[in-house]
């Protein structure tokens, strides 16, 4: 009996890790994460390669959705000889609240407020990618004002820096260093308060929207951001004294999570985990949006594509995000902070006040919202967590008719069965960790 | 007069399939049957990446533009691939029927499309052959219907909670 004939019978099949007995061999080699396909002969000048235990040797143990180090709700079902891992499932949906359904009900003004939830610590990226998707549909994505370009630039490099910044405390607690938990926490409560004070809120900013962003800098922004820029990096310099030569840390990072080259690009790993391996990919060198290409920054690789390369990676990431951001402040541009075109624009408050077609222009926009003409458009953009895209097929009406995001993480995730395969129990939290996956993003 | 004037011009195609340009992107509509052919030919053209596999519900949007001599189905699943090497993009376009919900799976050229492949059977109940275990990924397996077809209201089904937990054995 086919796939297809059990789905038409009705009895859907289980999502869990289920005995060895009763799957394919197909779905063995998925869980145990071989990854590339070689032939017979290929395979035989390997040797014996080793034979796993019967069903009596192993277990099946969940490990969450509710253990600390999974970063949410990510469930995964592991399969144990004593403590090695021989093959590992992950298990997602509990996060899932059918926010692409939700999309097709809003309208291209109110979506921003929908991604921005998906990748949560990323939330400015989210919003960049669908705004960006929404302008090259729209056709006006080249004459995006100068000053809200740049504005772009500055917050998504500095949500990079928060991110990353989270990322090192959840890795260094999942490790046992517990005193980076707090350490990382601090310093993008830092960068989560400069934020606050543009955006209006910490988190879900909906600031950056289809036609440039909701309000210009606020006044005195400059020295908040110097203030950042002054105070993370010598704290960058405590990270390395505590961690990175560190003996333990290293013991426990280095050589777990091994992951090669073609292997992450046959998975479609993205970020920080291809980059691991060696490969120097990153959207904002390689296909270039925004004003990256005018800007000075080193794409920081890996050569072992282990979990210790993943840590020195972000870490390291930081400090370019730094420096960009430096020459973001040299180069701020005055000028305008949206588009004025009037269909994709608001008047300006101070106007509806004497005009009625204004309070009209207004209310129209905000309440029917602007029609996008007919088409379909995949915009890709470097988020922390690797390559987020938007893809979005419009049918000519105010609302998209599919929209679809692209997450690094759901994608980065089928990366674990290959990245614990033979490894202990202990260092799939360090794996876990490694991968770092935002299950907002993951579930959406 | 030459012959050339009076010739039709002849539609772009690539890999013997048609190839349009949308907002400056390729795109390939290549039909159920030549779906995996078209894959294997662009991944030995260095295209070693599956960025993203998802699909399209046309039900309540026809009339969309599709370039000659490709029919428009209800279903829609559109792949992104990734040349690293070349710094290059590729979309594909497969129409899928209603009547026959099937295609199949790129699992064996693109690992990475396991979990994606999954996500669209659950959204719209595209069945992907020869995937190594396709089940649903982000609803529960108990639930009812597709929930991203576009005859799937949104917010006017009762909640389904899972029931039926199978008895722990020994007890």
């Amino acid at each position: 009996m086919s796939i297809v004939d059990v789905i038409r019978s009705g009895n859907e099949p289980e999502q869990g890790l289920k005995p060895r007995s009763q799957i394919t061999a197909r779905e063995l080699l998925r869980e145990v994460g071989s990854v590339l396909r070689m032939s017979e002969a290929e395979a035989a000048k390997l040797g014996d390669l080793p034979v796993d235990p019967s069903e009596d040797q192993t277990m099946i143990i969940n490990m969450g959705p509710q253990h600390p180090s999974t970063h949410g709700v990510l469930r995964l079902m592991l399969e144990l000889q004593g403590e090695t891992v021989l093959r590992c499932k992950p298990i997602i949906g509990y996060l899932h609240t059918g926010m692409e359904k939700t999309g097709e009900q809003l309208t291209f003004m109110q979506g921003g407020t929908n991604v921005t939830r998906m990748d949560y610590l990323s939330p400015l990226n989210n919003e960049l990618v669908f705004s960006m998707a929404t302008e090259k549909l729209l056709g006006i994505e080249n004459d995006i004002p100068e000053r809200a370009v740049w504005m772009r630039m500055l917050l998504s490099e500095l949500n990079r820096m928060s991110s990353h910044l989270l990322f090192l405390a959840t890795n260094g607690m999942d490790i046992g260093a517990v005193s980076m938990m707090i350490y990382g926490w601090r310093e993008r409560e830092e960068v989560l308060r400069f934020f606050q004070k543009v955006t209006g809120l910490r988190m879900n900013h909906n600031f950056i929207r289809p036609g440039g962003v909701a309000a210009d800098l606020p006044a005195g922004w400059r020295d908040d951001v110097l203030h950042l820029l002054d105070a993370i990096p010598p704290r960058l310099e405590e990270y390395d004294v505590l961690m990175t030569g560190q003996p333990i840390w290293r013991d426990r990072l280095q050589g777990v999570g091994v992951i090669t080259a073609q292997e992450a690009q046959a998975l479609g790993a993205t970020g920080p985990i291809l980059r691991s391996t060696g490969v120097p990919w990153d959207l904002r060198r390689d296909m270039p949006y925004l004003r990256y290409p005018e800007v000075e920054f080193d794409v920081v690789v890996g050569s072992y594509g282990d979990a210790f390369d993943r840590y020195a990676i972000r870490l390291n990431e930081v400090r370019e995000s730094i420096r960009i951001v430096h020459q973001i402040l040299d180069r701020m541009p005055s000028g305008d902070y949206r588009i004025q075109n009037k269909k994709v624009t608001p008047p300006p408050r101070a106007r509806i006040d004497e005009s009625m077609e204004a309070l009209i222009h207004h209310f129209k926009i905000f309440t029917e919202g602007f029609k996008v003409p007919e088409g379909e458009v995949y915009v890709a953009i470097e988020s922390p967590r690797g390559e987020i895209g938007c893809y979005i097929a419009s049918d000519g009406s105010a609302t998209p008719y599919r929209m679809h995001v692209r997450a690094p993480s759901f994608v980065n995730i089928q990366c674990l069965p290959h990245m614990m395969r033979g490894g202990l129990v202990a260092d799939a939290v360090a794996v876990i960790s490694s991968v770092d996956p935002v299950l907002g993003e993951v579930d959406r | 007069m030459s012959n050339d004037d009076t010739a039709q011009p002849v539609a772009p195609t690539m890999h013997g399939v048609p190839l349009t340009d949308s907002l400056g992107q390729r795109v390939l509509h290549p039909s159920r049957e030549q779906y995996v052919k078209v894959l294997r030919a662009l991944l030995d053209e260095t295209f070693t990446m599956c960025a993203d596999l998802t699909a399209v519900d046309y039900l309540t949007h026809p009339g969309r533009t599709l370039p000659e001599g490709v029919v428009a189905e209800r279903f829609e699943v559109v792949v992104n691939l990734l040349s690293i090497e070349r710094r290059e993009r590729i979309r594909l376009r497969v129409q899928v029927s209603e009547a026959d919900p099937t295609i199949a799976s790129a699992f064996d050229l693109y690992p990475g499309t396991e979990a994606m492949e999954r996500e669209a059977y659950d959204m719209f109940g595209i069945v992907f052959t020869n995937h190594p275990d396709l089940t649903r990924i982000l609803m529960p397996e108990d639930w009812d219907g597709h929930p991203l077809r576009k005859d799937f209201d949104a917010g006017r089904i009762p909640v389904q909670f899972s029931t039926d937990f199978p008895a722990r054995s020994g007890s």
